[in-house]
């Protein structure tokens, strides 16, 4: 099977006016003439040199744009993720020293809603009940149109707003922030809260917490000391994994909240059949997704000093 | 099934002497695993989630398998097509007109929606799934039992496809085959096996070292015997469970290329794109076009789940007796 979208289009300005000469011309230019596993040479040689191609939707360096939209997807994954590690913890938590409590089973219940509920539809309802039927949420987007002129140096709008010592500009960027964010972190918070309730259960339950309780030490250090610091192992390796469904979950949180960043750009690259434009993003997350892993590898070390990195 | 229902169904086999009849050698190969089944169900019957996830199952799966019952087909040549009424241009409200769950734009039935996306939903879940699920096997039995080059071949490929996030993937590839429901099928069936490949292989390295492999092999069962006998019925407990949870998510990332405008086209009763369909309208205060197909696809992946949630619950040795 052909895959749609010739990638020669993406070098012409014109493509319906090309001559056959100059489709002959960019095809031998840029290899596409030669057979596959040479194109796949230099495609390879490409990536590792830092040529990733020409966008067929906006004829820009699929790196270039990349860059520029990065940092706006980086910041909405971080901010969910920070939230959903700190609600899932402490919730978890609880839940797991309270089993079967009226909190425990209402925890029970929202996080399997939150496995089950789709992202979008959470998104779009949350975007019309706070933005269009109450007005209390700011309109999709990252900024206010007032701060365009604002220098944003490293487009990470929060740091750009501390940088630039601009308040105003800071509340706005939260205010902006704060629905995307929550609809990005329910899945992750949901898969935390379980997983923390269950390794906790399992570390309460040992021999060395019930040896803790009967030192005499009281239940909040038995708790926060000898417990939940074992139980955040699992977790650990759980977070690192919802980052790669949090970067999936962001290509319909961005397209909802017009979030200008890669998430929507790769769904209209997706839709516009822009080769250069989706295998880019696809590496880019792959490479966040093992990096991401890898700093979960790093921190068991921390966590947990039984654990050796060789 | 424990290891301990192989050895009763082998002892079945050569001490009982000839059986009588046809159906009493069934009855009596059976007997364990017909005892065991009956346990699983009454452990089952006993967790009050399993029981909510397997009666919304049922509902839905009667829905999937005669929608015709619920609604009649449109007299076009693709039931899966929302009605089209000229004369009813704009949305109506829940109860109107002979709409249960009210009408998007030119007569578009919600309630038909729904009930024909059930099939598409449940028919393209079974399939998914299914495929995904045989495919992991069969390349899990063999990298985890054969070990060395094979092993190293099939996971490192495996490795590829779970190192990119399933609904970058899905959406790459369902991209690059062009924008059809069809596509977005192919796209997951390439992608979905390889987690259920990494987990049989996982299971199967644990179950070979067991004596009874061991014994299999000195009684002179062959290696395919030994693979599908022994090895393959002690070890898919676990892929079971993810499977019927994976029925939800796959559902979940159909829906969502759908809304993104990756998998069925406009005015077609699949959940996604009725969520998508219904959203300029839901903002302007018209809510039944989003909220009914969403609902619905909240609920069938949340049935899955309480499955999952439910059988885990009775496979999981530790926890069981």
């Amino acid at each position: 099977m052909r895959a749609a979208g010739d990638p020669v289009t993406a070098y012409l300005q014109n493509p319906e006016k090309a001559t056959d000469q100059q489709i002959e011309a960019i095809k031998h230019k840029y290899h596409l003439d030669e057979p596959n596993y040479i194109q796949y040479y230099y495609w390879l040689n490409g990536i590792v040199h830092g040529d990733w191609g020409i966008s067929q939707m906006t004829k820009d360096p699929v790196l270039d744009t990349i860059a520029q939209k990065f940092p706006a997807t980086f910041e909405l994954a971080i901010v969910s993720t920070i939230l959903a590690v700190s609600i899932g913890i402490t919730v978890g938590t609880r839940a797991a020293t309270k089993v079967n409590s009226p909190f425990d089973q209402g925890t029970r219940v929202i996080s399997l809603v939150g496995v089950s509920i789709p992202v979008f539809w959470l998104a779009v309802i949350l975007l019309a009940v706070f933005y269009y039927y109450l007005g209390w949420a700011p309109e999709p987007g990252r900024i206010d149109k007032q701060f365009d002129n604002v220098p944003t140096p490293t487009n990470f709008y929060l740091i750009d707003s501390v940088l630039n010592l601009n308040w105003e500009m800071f509340k706005n960027v939260v205010a902006h922030l704060v629905l995307p964010a929550v609809t990005l972190m329910f899945a992750s918070t949901a898969i935390i809260i379980r997983i923390m309730r269950a390794s906790m259960l399992e570390v309460l339950g040992s021999e060395y917490v019930r040896t803790a309780r009967s030192k005499g030490l009281p239940e909040k250090v038995v708790i926060k000391k000898h417990a939940r610091r074992n139980a955040l192992i699992p977790t650990t390796t759980v977070v690192g994994l919802s980052f790669g469904g949090l970067l999936g979950g962001a290509v319909l949180t961005e397209t909802i909240f017009l979030w200008n960043g890669m998430g929507r750009w790769s769904a209209e690259a997706a839709l516009n059949l822009d080769t250069a434009g989706i295998m880019g993003f696809t590496m880019v997350t792959a490479i966040i997704y093992v990096l991401a892993n890898l700093i979960v590898d790093i921190l068991y070390a921390q966590l947990d000093p039984r654990v050796r990195l060789g | 099934m424990t290891d301990k229902d192989s050895k009763d169904k082998g002892k079945t086999h050569e001490k009982k002497g000839p059986p009588t009849g046809a159906q009493d050698k069934i009855g009596q190969a059976f007997a364990p695993t017909i005892r065991e089944l009956k346990f699983d169900l009454h452990l089952m019957s006993k967790s009050m989630t399993s029981i909510v996830g397997l009666g919304l199952f049922a509902f839905l799966l009667i829905v999937a398998a005669v929608p015709w019952l619920f609604v009649a087909p449109t007299g076009g040549l693709d039931p899966y097509v929302l009605p089209f009424d000229p004369y009813e241009p704009d949305p109506l409200p829940p109860g109107t007109n002979g709409h249960l769950f009210g009408s998007g734009r030119n007569g578009a039935d919600i309630y038909y929606g729904i009930v024909w996306g059930a099939r598409i939903s449940m028919s393209f879940a079974i399939e998914v799934v299914l495929l995904a699920v045989v495919v992991g096997t069969v390349l899990g039995l063999i990298s985890g039992y054969k070990g060395g080059v094979v092993d190293e071949v099939v996971m490192r490929v495996t490795d590829i496809f779970l190192s990119i996030p399933s609904l970058i993937l899905v959406m790459a590839i369902a991209a690059a085959l062009g924008k059809s429901l069809d596509s977005t099928k192919l796209a997951l069936m390439a992608v979905w096996w390889a987690g259920y490949t990494r987990l049989i292989r996982g299971q199967v390295l644990s179950v070979r070292e067991n004596t009874y492999i061991d014994a299999a092999r000195a009684s002179g069962s062959g290696e395919i015997k030994i693979m599908f006998r022994h090895v393959l019925p002690n070890s898919w407990p676990p892929m079971l469970v993810a499977a019927t949870m994976d029925m939800g998510t796959v559902v979940l990332v159909m829906a969502s290329l759908s809304f993104l405008g990756l998998g069925a086209p406009s005015g077609y009763s699949e959940w996604g794109k009725m969520v998508y369909d219904g959203q300029q309208y839901f903002y302007k205060g018209d809510w039944w076009m989003v909220v009914f197909p969403g609902m619905a696809i909240l609920l069938f992946v949340m049935a899955f789940n309480l499955m999952g949630d439910g059988l885990r619950d009775v496979l999981d040795p530790k926890m069981r007796r």
